[in-house]
């Protein structure tokens, strides 16, 4: 039980509100210069050039026009167009960008998630080239759109990514492509000249885009499946920009409906191709482009959702504070002018509540960020191994992968272990080997990455319209501080464009099942025990228990039939796996927040600024974990015991397992207690927490 | 004189003016409520001369720019990830603390000793930039004292502009009373120049020049000395705000016109 924890830390409040120093800690940049630089960069813009674009209506418009074009001048002279680049290519970050990507998408989204959007929207458009194409590819296209240094004259190009196609063609199921291509000219000895037509919808970038990264498929029996192209603005034939999208969100970045009708070099085909018997066969079919482009493109998308929620406290407080000032009614110093509506319990908790969700989110998003810049190298080294020891086609590579799996499950088996008991040289072996720590990784990957996109969004967009309803009438008008309707009204694209939920859902459904995913997840609930144990006002407990539930009720799904007996667990069950995915979503986002606790409590003492308020910022911390944690098992039960009685006409079919369901849910739903109490103590941190006169942006 | 110039700018930080300052009496002495936690930003006067002296030095061959800071440490790291992407420069760190409530003559000396232990500082060049005021010290008089301890007799004050002229010297307009400005001549380096606004807008960030920088401010505040400069012998009898409450109203859509006329009457009162 969890409720002596507040005494063993002391009571101290969190006096500020946290600063860098405190994020770099949690979200683990500290030692990063590079990525502290560019989020400053980013800030600047944002609090700037686009706060000032917002205020002055510009998201009144759908078109594309040059005041909103101030933002393409902001990111390249601020740097942050070449974030995305190589060295070699003219950036300036060595390694992964995915957690720099994602930092720079936080402050942009922290006060307009169109500008997010639109920055992210020309990396959305190389990133096919830069993780599937060619070295020539890459080097082209990737240095074409770095700005030009100062005394070069050049145009900097900008791309727009295109797999959504009108109606009744491509949208959430990608694989049935209305995109064609076909072979125009192939003179003997030469390159084959391919025309290529693709109709696209709601393609980012559009208004201004000098090339397009588009999804076709075969229309020729000289050439095989599908594949990716790269199309130029002066390609011959029609290169139509077509139609503004009508979209009343993000309307900082540029959306339309193209028509494209283009002669193209078949080198334009990305990731190249190979010709066998007169056959042009793509290198890569758009499906293998895009699954890797999405899952790393995915990941930022989801933290801008938790930005806002992030960047609507300190708006939230201002409001709630002076909400009574000035009137006859209270006078300075008394409770009602100094506090105004943070007087009320509801309007503190209801923050409280924001804040928990978003920090929840935000440290999700920022973990498969992270994760995907540790999986990148080892996912290239990978590849590389495959090509030496020749194993190409899917079905080599699965039945390698499932050898290697085993290897896989026993280095998750000993890196759990002790180290003075784990057989050491065993595990090195295993720590050393590319394709068991590509596995391990990828597990993981593959269910972080639909996770953080489905959850932050998704229950993000919930969160900020709270955050609305915090501001009464204020919150739904265009001057609100923090621009709290927009933010609000914007999650929910951030919901639907690159995969809706059901898309992330659907993947869920089958990742989260992934034996080595499992492996790690019971190891998980071990290690969330152990916490709890040692800080137990964490609301590690009732996370462990909420986990330890849905591993239980995934085992009963998996093995049990419905009242007609039909499978519970399927793929296409919709009305099982998606929630049950949902569920996990919570849990992971909990867990996940109380690790950056953790990290936060390890490091702060090494910081003299932040251990100067450490005591105040790992307790309010610590609470609002406890609450998220509180809320995700509260879910996590309400989900995991409809799918379990919901299926079911007479119980008595399920008598066993009713009992053990039963006590595993009670046991979380006890291990709750406390949790209002560390609601209570954040709402009185809430209202005590100095904040800054004024906002540090345009309103 | 031979080569550019060496300019020294002399400038730390302040909490951010958006914050809640707000007085309190702290073990040492008066302080700042939360004053470490709170977010800080380079002292804007400090930033106008940095800004000039990068200018300058991008316009005479052969010149160099070191940023001289006494401030805490890790409040200074976290300045310089926007200030080292702005311009070019070598940072000197002095660890100290950089509140209001610090004796100018003790930071005179302190940045006077941080200066004279610059390694490859030509004496004969140097330019001393700073500010002539200050967000949160505003003594006024740091500039002069470190100039007087480094043994620079041309000094300027309120400095707005500064003009490097055929000859190789120095035209320079400081402010006085009445928004007029006093021209001087000066045949060059060593010089003070404590600097009003100067002309020039904030740069823009840009990482690239950051990561430059990077190579030198982080092993700059790794080997920064101590310099634990207070107020001995100075003792408080009281710290409060201004009596004017300060009210942050944001108008938008209001005419200069029309919100320069609100300010005369509300000065009218
Ligand atoms: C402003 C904006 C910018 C965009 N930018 C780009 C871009 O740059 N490039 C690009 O290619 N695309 C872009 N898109 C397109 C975006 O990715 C799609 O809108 C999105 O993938 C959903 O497709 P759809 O709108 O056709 O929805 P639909 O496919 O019609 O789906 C509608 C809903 O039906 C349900 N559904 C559909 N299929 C299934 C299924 N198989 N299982 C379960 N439920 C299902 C889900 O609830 C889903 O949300 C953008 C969209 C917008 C609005």
């Amino acid at each position: 039980m969890d409720s002596s924890s507040s005494e063993n830390r002391g009571t101290e409040l969190m006096s500020t509100l946290p600063g860098d120093d405190v994020r770099q800690i949690m979200w683990r940049f500290a030692e990063r210069y590079e990525v502290q630089m560019v989020v400053q960069s980013a800030r600047s813009l944002a609090r700037g050039v686009v706060a000032r674009l917002v205020a002055e209506g510009a998201r009144n418009t759908h078109e594309w026009n040059d005041k909103k074009g101030q933002l393409l001048k902001g990111f390249d002279e601020l740097g942050l167009t070449s974030v995305f680049m190589d060295p070699e290519e003219g950036g300036f970050i060595a390694g992964p960008k995915n957690l720099v990507l994602a930092l720079m998408a936080f402050e942009l989204s922290w006060v307009d998630g169109g500008a997010a959007t639109c920055s992210l929207a020309s990396n959305l458009a190389l990133s096919p080239i830069h993780e599937k194409g060619t070295p020539e590819q890459r080097l082209t296209y990737m240095s074409r759109c770095v700005p030009p240094l100062p005394g070069e004259d050049r145009k900097i190009w900008r791309g727009a990514f295109a797999l959504t196609e009108p109606l009744p063609y491509v949208g959430v199921d990608t694989g049935i492509l209305s995109g064609r291509m076909r072979v125009a000219e192939w003179e003997e000895g030469q390159e084959p000249l391919l025309q290529v037509e693709k109709r696209g919808r709601f393609i980012t970038n559009m208004g201004f885009a000098n090339f397009v990264t588009a999804a076709v498929d075969s229309d020729d029996p000289r050439i095989k499946g599908s594949a990716m192209v790269i199309l130029e603005e002066d390609d011959p034939g029609v290169f139509d920009r077509g139609a503004t999208t009508l979209k009343l969100v993000h309307q900082l970045s540029s959306t339309s409906d193209p028509i494209l009708s283009l002669k193209v070099p078949a080198s334009r085909i990305i990731g190249g191709y190979t010709i066998k018997d007169g056959v042009i066969i793509p290198n890569c079919n758009h499906g293998d482009v895009i699954e890797s482009v999405f899952r790393r493109t995915r990941v930022p998308v989801a933290v801008m959702s938790s930005a806002k929620l992030l960047s609507a406290i300190e708006p939230v407080i201002r409001y709630q504070r002076t909400r009574f000032r000035g009137g006859s009614a209270s006078s300075a110093g008394s409770p009602r002018y100094d506090l105004g509506l943070q007087q009320k319990e509801d309007a503190l908790q209801r923050l409280v509540d924001v804040w928990a969700a978003g920090e929840a989110g935000a440290a999700l998003g920022f973990a498969a960020a992270r994760l995907f810049d540790e999986f990148d190298p080892i996912e290239r080294e990978k590849d590389k191994l495959l090509i030496e020891r020749g194993i190409t086609g899917s079905r080599a590579q699965m039945k390698m992968f499932k050898e290697v799996e085993k290897s896989a499950l026993e280095f998750v088996a000993l890196e759990h272990q002790p180290a003075a008991e784990r057989d050491m040289a065993r595990y090195q072996e295993l720590a050393a080997d590319t394709l068991v720590q590509y596995l391990v990784k990828e597990s993981q990957a593959n269910v972080l990455c639909p996770a953080c996109k489905l959850w932050n969004t998704g229950h993000g967009a919930t969160m900020m319209r709270e955050a609305v309803s915090l501001m009464g009438g204020y919150g739904i008008t265009e001057d609100c501080p923090g621009f709290l309707t927009q933010k609000w009204t914007d999650a929910q694209l951030e919901a639907t464009y690159e995969g809706p939920e059901a898309v992330q859902r659907r993947q869920l459904s089958i990742t989260m099942t992934n034996e080595l995913f499992l492996a790690q997840f019971r190891l998980w609930i071990k290690d969330l025990y152990a916490i709890a144990t040692q800080r137990p006002g964490t609301g590690a407990n009732a996370l462990a228990n909420a986990m330890e539930l849905w591993l239980w009720t995934l085992e009963f799904l998996q093995k049990s039939k419905d009242a007609e007996g039909k499978a519970l667990y399927h793929s296409q069950r919709h009305g099982v796996v998606f929630p049950f995915a949902d569920a996990l979503c919570w849990l992971l986002a909990s867990r996940q927040q109380i690790l950056d606790l953790l990290e936060l409590e390890e490091k702060g003492p090494e910081n003299p600024v932040v251990a100067s308020g450490l005591a105040g910022f790992v307790n309010f911390f610590s609470d609002l974990c406890h609450v998220q944690a509180a809320r995700s098992a509260g879910e996590a039960g309400r989900i995991c015991a409809e799918l379990v009685y919901g299926y079911q006409r007479d119980l008595a079919a399920i008598n066993a397992d009713d009992t053990e369901f039963a006590a595993l849910r009670h046991k979380a739903d006890v291990s709750m207690a406390g949790a209002r109490l560390f609601k209570d103590r954040a709402a009185a941190a809430v209202s005590k927490v100095m904040i800054p006169e004024a906002l540090d942006y345009p309103i | 004189m031979n080569g550019g110039f060496h300019i020294v700018v002399c400038g730390s930080i302040v909490p951010d003016p958006l914050q809640t300052l707000a007085p309190i009496e702290g073990p040492t002495g008066p302080a700042l409520k939360n004053e470490l936690m709170l977010p800080a930003v380079l002292d804007p006067w400090a930033g106008h001369a940095l800004y000039e002296a990068a200018n300058l030095a991008k316009n005479v061959p052969d010149s160099k720019v070191w940023l001289v800071s006494l401030g805490p440490k890790a409040k200074l790291q976290q300045l310089m990830m926007s200030i080292a992407q702005k311009v070019s420069f070598e940072l000197v760190v002095l660890d100290g603390p950089a509140g209001g409530f610090t004796d100018p003559c003790e930071v005179a000396a302190a940045l006077a000793g941080g200066i004279n232990g610059i390694a490859g500082l030509d004496r004969s060049r140097l330019l001393l930039f700073g500010g002539c005021s200050s967000a949160s010290r505003d003594a006024g008089v740091t500039m002069q004292m470190v100039a007087e301890q480094l043994g620079i007799g041309d000094q300027f004050l309120g400095v707005d502009e500064l003009t490097i002229q055929a000859d190789g010297s120095m035209k320079l307009l400081e402010r006085i009373e009445g928004g007029q400005y006093q021209v001087s001549t000066c045949t060059g380096a060593p010089a003070m120049l404590a600097w009003a606004t100067g002309n020039l807008p904030e740069p823009p960030n840009n990482p690239q020049i950051g990561m430059m920088n990077m190579r030198t401010v982080m092993p700059a505040l790794q080997k920064a000395q101590p310099a634990p400069v207070g107020a001995a012998g100075v003792s408080y009898l009281g710290v409060e705000l201004p009596k004017q409450r300060r009210e942050t109203r944001i108008v938008k859509d209001l005419s200069v016109d029309e919100v320069a006329r609100e300010i005369v009457e509300w000065l009218k009162g």
